[in-house]
């Protein structure tokens, strides 16, 4: 019986041990299915257990961090969109918090609202395309069919939101780029009306599925103490049982006044992980639902001339609207020295930007701390006395997305 | 978090030289020597709890007699609190690894010895993590040049993925925006020694 997609593209490569056929060392990737990107792991294993996991990672490296040091910050923020490309606006509100620390900006009221909709928008992006793509890691191919109508839906609201689907560049520093046009805030509550019984669709698919239950109950479990040695976050510290979640503990924009559970796991294995994550969706239609019945009216953008560039209609009018938008579009805006880490609950995990600036207009230092960096590190730990089949059913619960992991 | 600083100067007392709080946040420098003591101490003190190492990069000063910064950034899920600790080194001074009490400072710190060419003492695996296969340089050093050294393409008639210098078409465009009312000095070419006379 085929297992997973996996199994059949996995080639031997070689026997370790003369003699010994029971010893082999596999290359998984880079180019899998299986691997969510380009991943390579070299895999030890005796006869069908694995020993040992080394993960080459670095193949998507583009040099993330040393550009950022060579734009500046506006022209840095579009490369976070290109960091974990599948929630997009998540990684760019860590990169806008940070810059807005160092500069003390206020953001106006409904920019927070449209930040955090759309930051749940991310979350339901990323948690869909990992749920349906851990089942295929593990032999189902109906939920990605399924559950990817849902995400076309999504990325529409982002296209309607900012002009594209997945690039957005729409939180700036100082607030949101353009307000969200009445029509657009109707057909979202009016999605966030049908989306909950969509997901129980493919919820009827996976969750009390034998085969769905035998591959991942059990497997990969992560106890609390993996949790702080391995300085892992997001849905792998809350599937292990430990409330921490960003947006409750240590809140930004409006989430302290949402009302929202944090869905735990028991036994931390990878079917508790699916489990947090299906949950997580349903608790994010009730933010953006709340966003929408509560965002107030009013500016998107904050008031500040220096860094925050003026709006059309106005430069046709002022000329000092003018030289704002001639030198905020080309030298940009200097932001004080200092050193600040931001850092928001990205659905992968705790997504942090740690800034240094020497009070230029470019970024001095500009580290990204990727969720999925250390959850990947801990692969080789994860997967020791595992069966070969089992590692593409703990990668897809870890939730490896390359681009952030790569940067 | 006025407390926390206090508690941490007075137990660590000569490990670290400074403690600071900015933007809300807590910042240690710490001894270059001492880093054990202090990852451990705020790791098992009760009061300080920070279970969790979040990050570990390197920050370049070219300038600067020891030139890099190793910025360690922890978690206190216990207390919800966080800390940056730094500590300064050089090209050749070795930085004590912290593998022993974090095992997932081992990726972090394969990437600064990537990045930055920082070394750690007693690493179990000091390679390479981000860049390709027999890469040469430290990439995030502020003197590597921003197009790198190298590029690579598929060369059809040898059949194999080839290295070259890089050519660029156009130069790259690295604007000087400083004005000079703020002090930028211009020198014209033909210029250069109208200062003297």
């Amino acid at each position: 019986m085929i297992k997973s997609l996996g199994d059949i593209v996995m080639t031997t490569t070689e026997a370790t041990l003369e003699g010994d056929d029971r010893n082999f060392t596999i290359n998984f990737g880079p180019q899998h299915p299986a691997a969510h990107g380009v991943l390579r792991l070299v895999l030890e294993l005796e006869g069908e257990i694995v020993e040992r996991v080394d993960p080459h990672i670095g193949l998507l490296h583009r040099g993330t961090e040393k550009l950022i040091e060579h734009k500046t910050y506006l022209q840095a923020l579009p490369y976070f969109d290109r960091l974990d490309y599948v929630a997009p606006m998540n990684q760019e509100h860590a990169f806008c918090l940070a810059i807005e620390k160092l500069l003390g900006l206020e953001v106006p009221r409904r920019a927070q609202f449209i930040r955090v909709l759309y930051s749940e928008i991310g979350r339901i992006l990323s948690h869909m395309l990992n749920v349906t793509t851990q089942a295929m890691d593990v032999g189902a191919l109906t939920p990605p069919v399924w559950g990817f109508e849902e995400r076309e839906k999504l990325m529409v609201f982002y296209e309607r939101a900012c002009g594209s689907r997945m690039h957005a560049m729409y939180f700036r520093p100082g607030g949101v780029h353009q307000d969200l046009p009445p029509k657009l805030i109707a057909d979202l509550l009016a999605w966030c009306d049908q989306f909950p019984q969509k997901l129980k669709d493919i919820e009827t698919l996976l969750t009390e599925n034998r085969i769905f239950k035998q591959r991942n109950v059990d497997i990969g479990v992560v106890s609390k103490q993996d949790c702080y040695d391995w300085g892992f976050s997001g849905v792998l510290v809350r599937g292990s049982g430990i409330p921490w979640d960003l947006r409750r503990n240590q809140p930004y924009e409006v989430y302290s006044e949402l009302d929202f559970k944090i869905p735990l796991g028991k036994n931390g294995d990878c079917y508790d992980r699916y489990l947090c994550r299906v949950d997580e969706m349903y608790e994010s239609v009730k933010i953006m639902r709340q966003c929408l019945e509560m965002m107030p009216e009013g500016p998107v953008m904050a008031e500040n001339n220096k860094v925050v560039p003026p709006r059309r209609s106005e430069m046709k009018q002022s000329m000092e609207a003018l030289i704002h938008h001639f030198k905020l579009y080309t030298e940009g805006f200097h932001v004080p020295a200092g050193e600040v880490y931001a850092c928001v609950e990205a659905p992968k995990g705790e997504f942090g930007v740690y800034l240094v600036s020497d009070g230029s207009n470019k970024p001095y230092r500009c580290h990204i701390r990727a969720p999925g960096f250390p959850h990947l590190a801990a692969m080789d730990y994860l997967n020791k006395g595992h069966m070969l089949a089992d590692v593409s059913a703990i990668l897809g619960s870890l939730d490896i997305v390359f681009g952030e992991i790569d940067r | 978090m006025e407390d926390l600083k206090d508690h941490i100067e007075t137990h660590l007392g000569e490990a670290i030289s400074a403690a600071n709080i900015i933007n809300g946040e807590l910042t240690l420098e710490a001894n270059r020597e001492d880093i054990i003591k202090v990852i451990s101490f705020l790791r098992d003190d009760p009061i300080c709890k920070f279970s969790s190492l979040i990050d570990i990069c390197g920050v370049d000063y070219p300038a600067r007699a020891r030139r890099f910064d190793v910025v360690y950034h922890m978690l206190s899920m216990a207390h919800n609190t966080r800390i940056r600790i730094k500590i300064t080194t050089d090209e050749i001074v070795p930085v004590q690894t912290i593998t022993s009490l974090f095992p997932n400072a081992n990726w972090y710190e394969r990437e600064a010895f990537d990045m930055y060419g920082i070394l750690f003492n007693e690493h179990p695996d000091l390679r390479r993590l981000l860049t390709d296969y027999g890469f040469e340089g430290y990439p995030l050093r502020k003197d590597f040049p921003l197009s790198g050294f190298v590029e690579v393409r598929y060369d059809e008639e040898r059949k194999s993925v080839v290295y070259e210098p890089v050519n660029l078409p156009q130069e790259y465009r690295s604007f000087d925006f400083m004005s000079p009312w703020e002090g930028a000095k211009y020198i014209l070419p033909g210029d250069e020694k109208a200062e003297e006379g």
